[in-house]
């Protein structure tokens, strides 16, 4: 035993983790890169951050003012791409702070110097798609979007996964039949079909996509966790807690729980790469959120509609593969610091 | 049984194999582990060489290298073989991989601890047999079969044509490790390393597979070099005795000699590990717990509907006093371990009968009843390193039942409780926050220990407590649990396989044996006149020295 302060067996896992480079530098820039996308009104709008007009601050980006405000005709909200108030805010003693990029991922730029798709310019970073919006503020928001569907779909399939695990795996017998057998029946249903037949019925958007995906989502994590569970549960500390008296509930949740999370974290990332594809094809075959919400998958079908527009394409791709790259070296990074046959 | 003749002097000769000087590093990604320093050994044709040593010291690694079994090993020093007394010696560790090959199996035969994996399960054993000889000795498939029957029949098994043709899983344990030793001998070797090739087996089998191996060693005038940690195997079987430890060869001496004067302080330590009775007789007094009748069975599901009983406990009765030790002593599968979780009623088994825990009745009793009991009896159990969670620190682990069961006290009272029983079994004050994975496997058993002591329980089940644990270790922790049960004068139940841990700590003593209880009363009695020939194998197993001094006349004769 050495002198230095006893570390958890996380604790030692993310020591591993930190002892790999290609793993830690990617969860470094998805977390930034995420982090940044949270951030992307600030980054990407088409409204200015603060507005010094005739002496008052505004805040465009946290209220809507009406174009009078700024010496317009109307009391319909401000555009402020419109090129007669983006001078009357600069005049005199006026001014503004725009974001980096002045487009939003529905703004469009009646300015384009070419037909829209337009190719990438000083305005346009990455270009326009065919209804004349920014590239690139499509892909930051669609980053987002992804990011965090994937983050909720994750979230539901683990919980789900590891509560019906731990009841097939803790209980055992015939519990675990029947739910097996449920699994067995559920798992069958043609996802695809029920997701175009739904589609067709309800308005598509992210809650019901998130709703249908989920109820699938599950399977195949509670079949890791009921493993680990029934392996788990015939080890000595558990009848050691039953002889101390707890009950079923303590049990799970102090002793066996804790010592099956190791499927559910290795396979967060994985997960996580899983949940964004299946959005972005959805997205891409039409079945998905409605084209108005910024999607990798619609950009791509853009890409594939018009071939000629080769910034569309290339940006999404770009971005996907990055994305999903970034994810499965954290997912090998983290499997191998969970590994214990490993030093 | 005759182990006596087993003790002949040692042929001297020239060394059919001689390790000079022999070490062997593993290299792991941070360091280089040194697994063996130094080690010389002369090995003489015909000789039965023992090495002894606990887990760790190194003994299985020489044997392995001898043979380049071990890829990722750095080996350094000489290992030669003389096959014959004229020709000339061979490095086994510098000649070419086929050289080595065509030694293995041939010349060199090794035998295993587990012969379970040892085999091909895919493969009848028949086929396994003859495919030494047909690699080895040129012969077609028809005679090898032939021969491989044979060979089967010289060890002893019965049908051997019929067994030829069995596959592994088909055989039991015994028959296994006789087939495993007709593999190892199918080539008539002149050296045969037999790797702890007991460990695995039963008692009674135990004896025979050794009687059979003194047998053909015989006949066969081989050498054979016996790895084990088994001090009264050692006894009986070898001529001369290698003690290792931590990876240095400590003491080298003929049995006789090395256990009537040890000279390695470790050597006596190892010597004097075999426990000792620290119990005086028992106390009188009314039963704490006691079972009439119980019995206790399992159903195994043979298909959707059909399902088979099996009884592992057929109706045993029991009574256990306050500051008692009962010991039930039986082999693996004789029920002990089921009867001793039905005390608790931690069983999964359907169980029949009457337990009566202080005047309670446990059978019927409410799960939160019964749980509200579970501070007064507690378990500790074989394996110390699945038996803490380990994700909890050992503050966490023997605060948990403190929290549940004396939820009044406050957290300085618990913790100092932790503390005080860390101190009581031996464990530094730090402990409290490290995690089980710091710990050695004796340590582990104290913290187990210390989790069931500290709840003040009236009864402890310990379930074979010292047979995960290394010869020199089991001692100070059956001491402790001596010196705790004194103290708190609390009820053991105590399991075990091995007589000597009965001996040193048990009042009274049942053995059991497929369910049953065939023999029972206190221990002394039981082990001085032992009714059954069962509870007979098992003494002898267990005390070679006390049979070997009985039967002085026979002694004297082989050694002179």
């Amino acid at each position: 035993m050495s002198a230095t302060k006893s570390l958890s067996p996380g604790q030692r896992a993310w020591m591993r983790f930190k002892r790999n480079r290609r793993g830690v530098l990617s969860l470094w820039i998805f977390s930034l890169a995420f982090v940044i996308s949270l951030f992307a009104e600030v980054i990407s709008n088409d409204r200015p951050l603060i507005v010094v007009y005739q002496g008052e601050t505004y805040f465009p980006l946290l209220q809507n003012y009406p174009e009078k405000t700024f010496g317009g005709d109307f009391e319909t909200p401000t555009d402020f791409l419109d090129p007669f108030i983006e001078r009357s805010i600069r005049e005199g003693s006026n001014w503004a702070i725009y974001p980096l990029n002045r487009y939003s991922f529905t703004s469009l730029n009646y300015f384009a110097p070419s037909p829209n798709p337009a190719p990438p310019s000083a305005v346009n970073w990455l270009g326009t798609d065919d209804r004349g919006r920014d590239v690139f503020a499509r892909l930051l928001y669609g980053f987002r979007t992804s990011v965090l569907f994937a983050l909720a779909l994750t979230a539901i399939g683990v919980v789900l996964g590891i509560v019906m695990g731990a009841i097939q795996g803790y209980f055992a017998g015939r519990v675990d039949l029947v739910i097996q057998r449920f699994i067995e029946i559920w798992g069958s249903v043609p996802e695809l079909y029920l997701l175009i037949i739904l589609a067709s019925v309800f308005e598509p958007g992210l809650l019901i996509l998130l709703v249908i995906l989920s109820l699938f989502g599950w399977m195949g994590l509670a079949d890791y966790v009921r493993a680990e569970f029934l392996r788990n549960r015939a080890l000595d500390y558990v009848t050691a807690a039953r002889a101390l008296g707890l009950s079923n509930l303590q049990i799970i949740s102090r002793h066996v729980l804790p010592n099956s999370m190791t499927p559910v974290i290795a396979f967060l990332p994985f997960r996580m790469s899983a949940a964004i594809l299946a959005l972005t094809s959805l997205d891409f075959l039409g079945l998905g959120v409605p084209s108005s919400t910024p999607s990798l998958g619609e950009l791509l079908a853009q890409g594939k509609a018009n071939l000629d527009a080769w910034w569309i394409s290339m940006g999404t791709f770009g971005v996907l593969v990055a994305l999903l790259m970034l994810l499965i070296f954290i997912g090998e990074a983290l499997r191998d610091a969970l590994d214990t046959r490993r030093g | 049984m005759h182990w006596i003749h087993a003790v002949d002097k040692p042929p001297h000769n020239s060394p059919l194999m001689s390790i000079r000087n022999l070490s062997v590093r593993f290299a792991t990604d941070s360091q280089t582990a040194e697994a063996v320093q130094g080690v010389s050994i002369d090995l003489y044709r015909g000789e039965r060489y023992a090495l002894v040593g606990e887990s760790g010291s190194g003994k299985t690694v020489t044997a392995l290298s001898m043979l380049r079994l071990l890829p990722d090993a750095q080996t350094s020093g000489q290992v030669l073989w003389q096959a014959s007394p004229q020709s000339p010696a061979q490095d086994l560790l510098s000649c070419s991989d086929r050289e080595v090959r065509a030694l293995r199996g041939r010349d060199i035969a090794m035998i295993f601890q587990e012969p379970m994996s040892a085999l091909n399960p895919l493969y009848t054993v028949g086929e396994q047999i003859a495919e030494v000889l047909e690699v080895h000795h040129g012969l077609s498939k028809r005679e090898a079969l032939a021969r491989a029957v044979s060979l089967l029949e010289r060890t002893g098994v019965d049908e051997p044509q019929r067994r030829a043709a069995a596959y592994p899983h088909q055989l039991s344990g015994g028959q296994r490790q006789r087939v495993v030793i007709a593999m190892a001998l199918a080539c008539s070797p002149q050296l045969l390393i037999a790797d702890e090739p007991t460990t695995a087996l039963d008692v009674t089998i135990r004896e025979q597979v050794l009687e059979l191996l003194l047998d053909l060693q015989r006949q066969e005038g081989m050498a054979i070099l016996l790895i084990t940690h088994d001090l009264p195997l050692v006894e009986r079987f070898a001529q001369r005795v290698g003690v290792m430890q931590q990876g240095r060869l400590v003491e080298q001496k003929p049995t006789a000699a090395l256990f009537s004067a040890p000279e390695h302080d470790y050597t006596r330590r190892l010597l004097a590990s075999r426990p000792q009775r620290m119990v005086g007789e028992s106390s009188d007094g009314a039963p704490l717990v006691s079972a009439r009748q119980l019995h206790c069975e399992f159903s195994i599901p043979l298909g959707w509907w059909k399902r088979r009983e099996f009884v592992a406990v057929d109706r045993a009765d029991l009574s256990l006093r306050r500051g008692e030790t009962l010991g039930i002593v039986g082999e693996s599968g004789s029920g002990k371990t089921t009867l001793a979780l039905a005390m608790l009623r931690l069983s999964s088994a359907r169980v029949n009968g009457e337990i009566e825990f202080d005047g309670q009745q446990l059978l019927g009793l409410q799960p939160s009843d019964l749980r509200r009991l579970r501070s007064r009896m507690q378990i500790v159990f074989q394996d110390p390193f699945s038996a803490l969670s380990p994700r909890m620190t050992i503050g966490q682990i023997l605060e948990e039942g403190l929290r549940l069961h004396f939820s009044q006290r406050s957290r300085m009272e618990r913790e100092s409780q932790v503390i005080e029983m860390l101190r009581e079994v031996g464990l530094p004050e730090d402990s409290i926050s490290r995690y089980p994975h710091e710990f050695s496997g004796g340590q582990r058993q104290r913290i187990a220990i210390a989790r069931a002591v500290i709840l003040e329980p009236e009864l402890v089940v310990l379930d074979e407590p010292t047979s995960a644990l290394d010869v020199s270790i089991q001692q100070q922790v059956l001491e402790l649990l001596v010196r705790l049960q004194q103290r708190h004068h609390m009820a053991y139940l105590l399991i075990t396989h091995d007589l000597a841990v009965i001996q040193a700590m048990a009042h009274r003593v049942m053995v059991m044996h497929q369910g049953k209880v065939i023999e029972s009363g206190l221990t002394q009695q039981v082990l001085k006149q032992p009714k059954t020939d069962y509870t007979r194998a098992l003494i002898r197993a267990a005390f070679a020295t006390e049979q070997l001094s009985a039967e002085p006349a026979n002694t004297l004769e082989n050694n002179s």
